[in-house]
């Protein structure tokens, strides 16, 4: 081949946009588990089966994303998951809860039951503020020191808002009657806490690091860059003018609060995106110092866009198949 | 608890490995019972199949959510605990574990949404394709990791360039030389292990309600699987000890327990390996048993420890294993082809025999453990068999952050296993009570319902 393909920059967009797709789709799931203490034990089950057939498939996400840090930058990741260990293990811990918790609460019966339930929103919490902390983690550089621990804490609850939202508007979508108000309402909580969140780190990262800071701030590049914060203010208003609105009367337009809340998500992260190309560990690592040698990128590229294109169509399939009001969960028989 | 940091990520792998080993086998294969029963439902209308499927259906989900969630875990474990592993081999463990994930993970996780929940929203016909692909997905998987696995074991098709390994040709990679035995191997561990899983829960069905019919066609299924893949596993397992004998002959020599390269060597039954004295202690042997089985020939010679200096195993655990392993495989053997017996002469099971398949329930796992033990120890002191010692992997993480994570994982993987044991135990005993008075079969279960 006569052209050179730039693969390391490819898998770092194909990264970005696994991990996008695990932030958004299992930050839904992830958000109805931490919103589940909030109604009662028949509206719990009504709430896990809008999620039932989807959570598998979310978290492939996250494996898809360790994965392509894993084969296209392997020096990363014996950077990354090493400074990040304590808080991935976090994670892992609560991720397995939850994914067992999600079959176990189904099958199991009695106080047995009512654990799994627990274990099930302790779970999705855990999970939620522990990839926070990895985030904070990440954008800072890996400094130790009890400042930095309380932001990873800030940056935790942030995210655990943001997860928030975006399940009590998936909610809005999929619940009926009593459920679906209230959700309106767990949205409104949500937006306050996923708006910190950003705004926290959007003001810690520049502080972080000087380059970052010159990124955003240098003349005249503020100028066009200005749209992205602009756009993000937008959407959180948007999402707080149609859920005002939907709790007002009932309207088809019931599914414009959580895409908004997808594009929040995806504002957010195209400035974290920005901040940090082309590190993969700020102000260490390019990307491209990080990358794997080229025919093992190759192999895998070869196969990706075969693949890909089939992973999006079924899974598109998937939400099709299962589109509109959520029924009670139960294994079709 | 020794503070060695080497010791104790391979503690930790060891334990998330061999936790995580435990489901995927269960569902590889249980996938292909499902579609196998989706097929009776759609073609051939059984009603039995209806609340055969709908109980295994709910084992495969359990299963298949505790392989996941420890599957995500060893996706991290590569890098957190192995880094020097990633660094001087990621180019070529990358990407078949990337493999893994776009051809098998997706293909898995998204079907069995549909398959668990979809009965309702897709047609039959889809229904049982997605079956299909569940099926496919899983044994997609296996074929990825074990070609990472077994180029690990026998590596070629790589090059050394500045310390790192890089792939020359991705066929030689993936189609290493134990590849075909170990993936063979594994695959009918897998259908063992369901087909034993299968047996033992429909006995103990059957044990408390005697005309659950699913339960006796279920049973039977198991028992006809066990009795067929038995004696394959044993010809396989047999080919695949001689192929490890032609690659790494020091696992070989531990397995034997033979520390001196000797013609005629014994079949040791049972002995005490001695690592100080290098010798076995209390040795029952059957004179020139190794050497018949591993040469065809008595009088052949097999390599000793003694020929590897201090690059071969710990003897006494894979030399244990090992034996742990074969015996449970005589053992389903001999189980299987008791209950064909009865099957042939269309008689009863006794309810004794009914009590041994309730105890095999899990012996598939006692086997497949110690087996995986049995490799993966007999690779060592080497990561790559050869090329990269284990030592010279390790991470430089703190001993006490792996000492606490491994106190943690210990205590979640000890609580979903207890659970997961208990859950599939009432699963079963529900379904035998709630449909068994139903469906009066009276005076009969086991072959004869047939």
């Amino acid at each position: 081949m006569t052209m050179q393909l730039d693969l390391p920059l490819i898998f770092a967009m194909l990264m970005a946009l696994a991990i996008l797709a695990y932030v958004i789709l299992d930050g839904f799931d992830l958000g109805v588990g931490i919103l589940l203490p909030l109604a009662s034990r028949a509206e719990q089950d009504r709430m896990v089966a809008s999620i039932g057939p989807f959570w598998y498939a979310n978290e492939t996400w996250l494996v898809l994303g360790v994965g392509i840090l894993l084969v296209a930058f392997p020096h990363a990741h014996g950077v990354i998951l090493p400074a990040l260990y304590l808080e991935v293990a976090a994670m892992l811990v609560c991720l397995i809860l939850r994914g067992v918790a999600f079959e176990f609460r189904l099958k199991a019966s009695g106080w047995h039951q009512t654990m799994w339930n627990h274990l099930f929103f302790v779970g999705s919490l855990g999970a939620s503020i522990a990839q926070g902390a990895m985030l904070a983690g990440l954008v800072t550089g890996f400094r130790p020191g009890p400042f930095f621990v309380a932001f990873e804490l800030l940056v935790g609850a942030g995210l655990t808002g943001a997860y928030a939202l975006l399940g009590s508007t998936w909610l809005v979508i999929k619940m009926e009657g009593d459920l679906h108000q209230r959700a309106l309402r767990w949205a409104y909580g949500a937006v306050v806490l996923a708006a910190i969140g950003v705004a926290a780190i959007s003001v810690a990262t520049p502080f972080a690091s000087a380059v970052i800071m010159n990124k955003w701030f240098a003349w005249p590049r503020w100028l066009w860059l200005s749209p992205l914060p602009l756009l993000t203010a937008g959407a959180f208003a948007g999402i707080l003018i149609s859920v005002r609105q939907l709790q007002r009367e009932h309207s088809r337009h019931e599914w414009l609060p959580f895409v908004l809340s997808v594009w929040v998500v995806v504002f957010a992260f195209a400035g974290l995106a920005y901040s940090l190309f082309p590190d993969l560990v700020v102000e260490r690592m390019t990307l491209w110092q990080a990358a794997a040698a080229r025919e093992s990128l190759m192999f895998v590229f070869v196969g990706t866009c075969v693949v890909l294109p089939m992973i999006i169509a079924y899974t598109v399939f998937a939400y099709r198949v299962f589109w509109g009001k959520a029924r009670t969960l139960h294994y079709g028989e | 608890m020794s503070s060695d940091p080497l010791l104790l990520a391979r503690a930790q792998f060891g334990l998330n490995i061999g936790f995580h080993i435990l489901f995927p086998s269960i569902t590889i294969a249980l996938a292909w019972i499902l579609f196998y029963l989706r097929i009776r439902i759609e073609f051939f209308n059984d009603a039995w199949c209806n609340t055969a499927y709908r109980l295994w259906v709910k084992v495969f989900a359990l299963s298949f959510a505790l392989g996941v969630v420890s599957g995500i875990t060893m996706s991290f474990q590569f890098g957190t605990n192995w880094p020097g592993f990633m660094n001087k081999a990621g180019n070529i463990a990358g990407p078949l574990l990337g493999y893994e994930v776009l051809t098998a993970f997706f293909l898995e996780a998204t079907f069995l949404g549909v398959m668990l929940f979809g009965r309702d929203r897709v047609p039959a016909w889809m229904h049982t394709v997605s079956a299909l692909l569940v099926a496919i997905g899983t044994s997609a998987s296996a074929f990825w990791i074990l070609a990472l696995n077994s180029w690990m074991q026998t590596p070629q098709g790589y090059e050394v360039i500045n310390g790192q390994l890089h792939a020359t040709s991705w066929m030689a990679v993936i189609f290493n030389p134990s590849f075909p035995y170990r993936l063979a191997h594994m695959m009918i561990a897998s259908g063992l292990t369901a087909a034993f899983l299968v047996a033992g829960l429909s006995a103990y069905q059957l044990l408390r309600h005697h005309t659950f019919e699913p339960a006796a066609r279920m049973l039977r299924l198991g028992v006809s699987i066990a009795a067929l893949f038995t004696p394959i596993q044993i010809v396989v397992g047999d080919m695949h000890g001689l192929n490890t004998l032609a690659h790494q002959p020091a696992k070989i020599a531990a397995i034997e327990g033979l520390w001196h390269t000797e013609r005629g060597a014994p079949l040791l039954l049972f002995a005490m390996p001695n690592g100080q004295t290098r010798s076995n202690d209390y040795a029952l042997a059957l004179p020139r048993g190794a050497s018949l089985i591993l040469t065809h020939d008595l009088q052949g010679e097999v390599k000793g420890l003694d020929e590897f200096g201090d690059k071969h195993p710990p003897v006494a655990t894979v030399f244990w294993t090992f034996r742990v392993m074969v015996g449970v495989g005589l053992l389903m053997l001999a189980s299987s082809w008791l209950g064909v017996l009865y099957l042939v002469r269309r008689r009863n099971f006794p309810n004794w025999l009914l009590r041994v398949y309730a105890a095999m329930t899990f012996s598939g796992w006692l086997a497949v453990l110690a087996g995986w033990m049995t490799t993966e120890i007999g690779r060592q002191p080497y990561l790559i068999y050869g090329v990269l010692l284990t030592a010279e992997t390790a991470s430089a993480v703190a001993a006490g952050n792996i000492a606490i994570t491994l106190i943690g994982y210990t205590l979640v993987y000890g609580l979903l296993l207890v659970s997961y044991m208990v859950v599939v135990t009432q699963l079963a005993r529900k379904e035998a009570k709630g449909k068994g008075r139903e469906e009066p079969l009276p005076g009969s279960f086991g072959a004869q319902v047939l």
